[in-house]
């Protein structure tokens, strides 16, 4: 029986993944809610980062990416994998070019660069502002060609219900998933000698966020409770810049500050003039002012909690609302229409102003989760007998910029779960963002988690227990008592259809009160009594849930039921998130506590790591070490207040060209 | 004329606070009878069709008071780059997320229609299965053909013209749009005769995207010649309804006629080759 590995999602990670583990000869069956092409990494705007000839030739450097990467993600992150990610990132955008993908040229035909948060230099690649659509279209074009091939099977419309783990002689060991198709709702098993998760993040678990309406955390969720860790579950991303809407909250790119965006708001909180008619001196750049160094591009939890206090706190905001001003009115049209066009045209088709005339309304928005399923990894050749102090930028690196400095290459460990045989790429994983993910770095790690990582889990076939033990040889009963658990799971939720939910036990109104509940307690400013109010509310939200009735009974097309099954393990993963967010008694990247305002390096420079217990359905939260061996951690203040020491770099970082 | 202008020139004031009417063709699964259901929604500003069809998931009661099952539909991004969500909405094919209910119904008691694309097979209610769409794009080999995901450097250098011309035609989401607006397009659940059937203006558009890229070029012969056949780029009956119908401005009848010249040189080559 031929070897084969499922991959659960078909996003960048999974996409990327699939097509490294097919090229390497073995066969994948790729599972997923929605058509590949309609995964959630479409909506990525900016670009994607990686130190490239311009900035390289200007002081930038691979090391300094890795540098910018673990200071902005607040010292959380393990280092390792974050070197290995940015020493590869060149080789990535060379692949991504080679696969045809549409990257903005320069004049010459050279790829195009531009600015965005969190770094000095131009290291972001792009294509238009639909860089994460046109990803992921290059490599659903590749899954594709290995489709017609025959080594990739996909499975659209399928949702992936549980990893099949098996107590085998060396520990628990995942060998398949079972998993629903959506229409005909079968539940069925599939054997695999190994499993990829690449599920993506779990915005909805705080209702309206920028993410797409499959973003549940659904999956992840559901590992964890088959026994995986999830890491840092309280590192939430807030996106400073979203535009506020009736069913999500659709991104404002990161890229129209980049590209010269300005953030105000009136000086006077009663000035009800239009944006245009106001003064240069009557309008409060205060991005720029606090920070004059970084200015407008100072990392996303920074500018989130700026735009917060603005607002919320000294009630500035416009018009005496929730929002700011991002304005790109002082730029040329035509060059905003090449550079940015994708998402004025989202901004002026759902609010009806343009942005190239009218300044744009925002205000933050739930965006990505740093947290995930936490993974091990095997560390590379660069092992220094100290850590290095901080990189100053645009000096020498201390190290090249080798392929395995970082991580070993082929490690069958890299990005693999505490279950032997599960991995978790992509967002959905903890690895390479810390606290706080820098703009552009995330479409990086998806595509570097597939095929960096992906080599590991095909030497995991060639030489780990599946070469000795495969799962297609494994005890048919195995499978058939994991997909009875499902069904088990499924009767119960139809089985309630008898009379009409109340407000109560409506599945879509515990969600929504699961939403704002988050939001309010779990997002920019997080205080211990709130939280522990949060913890209270999910608990009798799980109460509720477990008295749920469904509103379709259909054996067909049932997606009350699909929704309804993961509002339950949102609620769960809700309070791994709520008790990281209690637990972490500091302050650091996106996690901010008003009651422990500083980053306490001693107590909490540490992983949080949830775990669940299956017995009493809780989470037990402890930290573990991080792998801090190569920098030393420093202060994060992006030169707040300071006057800038560089005033030509102080140019480049407001986004003048 | 921009989305703006169009907005401003048949702006009629939203009444706040109002109750719409939403008129849904709807369907329990395939081979089932279709039947029309009315939902009254109470719209918030700024409501699209997404947010009306959530409301009636959550509590599903026809306008005259009628418990019912909710109605099923696709949708994933809500900001028009997934394709997901498409729809005939008041007659016309489009994307329901950008689908603003102030523009569609201003007034109290204004009446929006939902259909499901009448190209595809009906999954149930408003949710087809577009299977057919990305089966055309392995029919045209979409796609270029690298040597392998190693490093082995970068990718052809190319002008600021050529990749904004790659880039539009690069943005098409496989919504099918275009194809419900084809008269020669015609739903077809035998999947057997996907290969034969009239391929559309997508797949055609890129094939021609492909054949512009210099990796991409080598497999232009292929594709003019899957195109070249039953159900190719001769079936097109030039009705052009597919570029009006393009949420993402895609020059479609560009396409179509590029790859039409490509295929008669394609076939005069192959003719000399021949010889």
């Amino acid at each position: 029986m031929t070897q084969r590995v499922i991959v659960v999602g078909g996003g960048l990670a999974g996409l990327a993944a699939a097509v490294r583990i097919a090229e390497a000869g073995l066969s994948v069956d790729l599972f997923s809610l929605v058509p590949v092409k309609r995964s959630h990494s479409v909506c990525a705007q900016g670009g994607i980062n990686a130190c490239n000839e311009v900035a390289r030739q200007q002081g930038y450097s691979e090391y300094e990416h890795f540098d910018e990467t673990i200071y902005g993600g607040d010292f959380l992150a393990d280092q390792h994998p974050v070197l290995e990610m940015a020493n590869w990132a060149p080789r990535i955008i060379d692949l991504l070019d080679r696969m045809g993908v549409p990257f903005n040229r320069t004049s010459e035909g050279f790829r195009d660069l531009r600015l965005f948060g969190g770094s000095l230099f131009k290291r972001t690649h792009f294509a238009g502002a639909t860089t994460g659509q046109q990803l992921l279209y290059a490599l659903d074009e590749q899954v594709r060609r290995y489709e017609s091939q025959g080594s990739v099977v996909k499975y659209e419309y399928w949702e992936f219900l549980r990893p099949v783990v098996h107590e085998g002689v060396c520990g628990p060991r995942c060998v398949g998933i079972v998993a629903q198709d959506l229409r005909t709702m079968q539940v069925r098993a599939f054997r695999a000698d190994a499993v990829v998760i690449a599920t993506g993040g779990p915005g909805l678990i705080f209702g309206k966020s920028t993410n797409s309406i499959m973003c549940t955390g659904a999956a992840a969720s559901r590992c964890y409770q088959a026994g995986a860790w999830y890491a840092n579950p309280e590192m939430i991303q807030v996106h400073p810049t979203a535009i506020p809407g009736a069913d999500k909250l659709r991104l404002m790119s990161e890229s129209a500050r980049g590209e010269g965006g300005r953030i105000w708001v009136p000086r006077r909180a009663d000035d009800r003039r239009p944006p245009r008619e106001i003064p240069e001196g009557e309008r409060w750049y205060f991005l720029e002012e606090k920070y004059p160094k970084y200015g407008n591009i100072v990392p996303r939890d920074i500018a989130t909690r700026e735009i917060f206090d603005v607002c919320v706190n000294q009630g500035m905001g416009v018009g005496g609302e929730n929002s700011v001003y991002l304005d790109l009115t002082h730029k040329d049209p035509d060059y905003l229409t090449r550079k940015l066009g994708g998402i004025l045209e989202i901004y002026e088709k759902f609010v009806g102003d343009d942005p190239r005339h009218t300044p744009m309304k925002i205000f933050p928005a739930v965006h990505y989760s740093m947290g995930g399923l936490w993974t091990s990894f095997t560390p590379g050749s660069y092992t220094p007998a100290a850590p290095a102090p901080g990189h100053v930028s645009g000096t020498r690196a201390p190290i090249g910029s080798e392929i395995g400095m970082g991580l070993q290459p082929g490690a069958i460990e890299n990005a693999r779960t505490n279950i032997e045989g599960l991995y978790a790429f992509g967002e959905v994983s903890f690895a390479y963002h810390g606290a706080n993910r820098l703009g552009a770095n995330a479409l990086l790690s998806c595509i570097f988690d597939g095929l960096f990582c992906g080599v590991g889990v095909v030497n995991y076939l060639r030489d780990g227990s599946p070469s000795k033990s495969p799962a297609g040889e494994l005890d048919e009963a195995v499978f058939r008592r994991a997909a009875e658990q499902e069904e088990r799971t499924l009767k119960r939720l139809l089985g309630t259809t008898g009379q009409p939910a109340d407000e109560r036990t409506n599945p879509y109104i515990i969600h929504k009160e699961l939403g704002v509940e988050m939001t309010a307690a779990c997002t920019v400013v997080r205080e211990e009594g709130r939280l522990r109010q949060c913890l209270a509310t999910i608990a009798s939200l799980r109460d509720r849930y477990s008295r749920v009735r469904l509103g379709d009974l259909a054996a067909w097309t049932n997606q009350s039921l699909a929704f309804t099954r993961a509002v339950g393990d949102m609620l769960i993963l809700a309070e791994a998130l709520a008790m990281g967010a209690i637990e972490r008694r500091e302050s650091r990247g996106a996690h901010y506590r008003t009651d422990y305002p500083e980053r306490d390096d001693a107590g909490f420079m540490k992983t949080s790591l949830a775990k669940y217990d299956a017995a009493s359905g809780r989470t037990v939260l402890e930290f573990i070490p991080i792998d801090a061996s190569l920098v030393v951690p420093r202060a994060r203040t992006y030169g707040k207040k300071e006057s800038a020491a560089d005033p030509k770099k102080q140019a480049q970082a407001v986004g003048a060209t | 004329m921009t989305t703006t202008q169009a907005r401003q020139s048949s702006a009629r004031r939203p009444v706040p606070g109002r109750t719409i009417r939403l008129r849904i063709l709807r369907c329990d699964g395939p081979g089932k009878p279709s039947r029309w259901e009315t939902f009254s929604i109470k719209v918030e500003s700024g409501a699209n069709i997404i947010s009306c069809l959530q409301q009636v998931a959550a509590n599903p009661v026809t306008a005259d008071g009628r418990a019912t099952t909710p109605v099923v539909w696709d949708s994933g991004c809500l900001e028009e780059v997934c394709g997901a969500c498409t729809m005939v909405i008041n007659g016309k094919v489009r994307q329901s997320c950008s689908c603003l209910v102030d523009e569609y119904a201003p007034g109290e008691g204004d009446q929006i229609t939902l259909e499901p694309m009448s190209k595809f097979p009906v999954v149930r209610d408003l949710w087809v299965d577009r299977s057919r769409l990305f089966h055309a794009l392995r029919r045209v080999k979409a796609w270029v053909p690298i040597d392998g995901t190693y490093h082995l450097g970068h990718g052809p250098r190319e002008s600021p013209d050529a990749q904004a011309t790659r880039y539009v035609l690069s943005e098409c989401m496989s919504c099918g749009c275009c194809l419900e607006a084809c008269p020669q397009y015609n739903v077809e659940p035998d999947a057997s005769a996907w290969d034969t059937s009239f391929i559309g203006a997508h797949a055609i558009s890129q094939a021609r995207l492909f054949n512009m890229h210099p990796t991409g070029r080598q497999l232009a012969g292929e594709r003019l010649e899957a195109l070249a056949g039953p159900g190719g780029v001769n079936d097109c009956g030039n009705a052009q309804n597919c570029v009006k119908v393009c949420p993402k401005h895609i020059p479609l009848t560009e396409s179509i006629a590029a790859i039409g010249r490509q295929s008669t040189v394609h076939a005069i080559a192959s003719w000399f080759a021949r010889g």
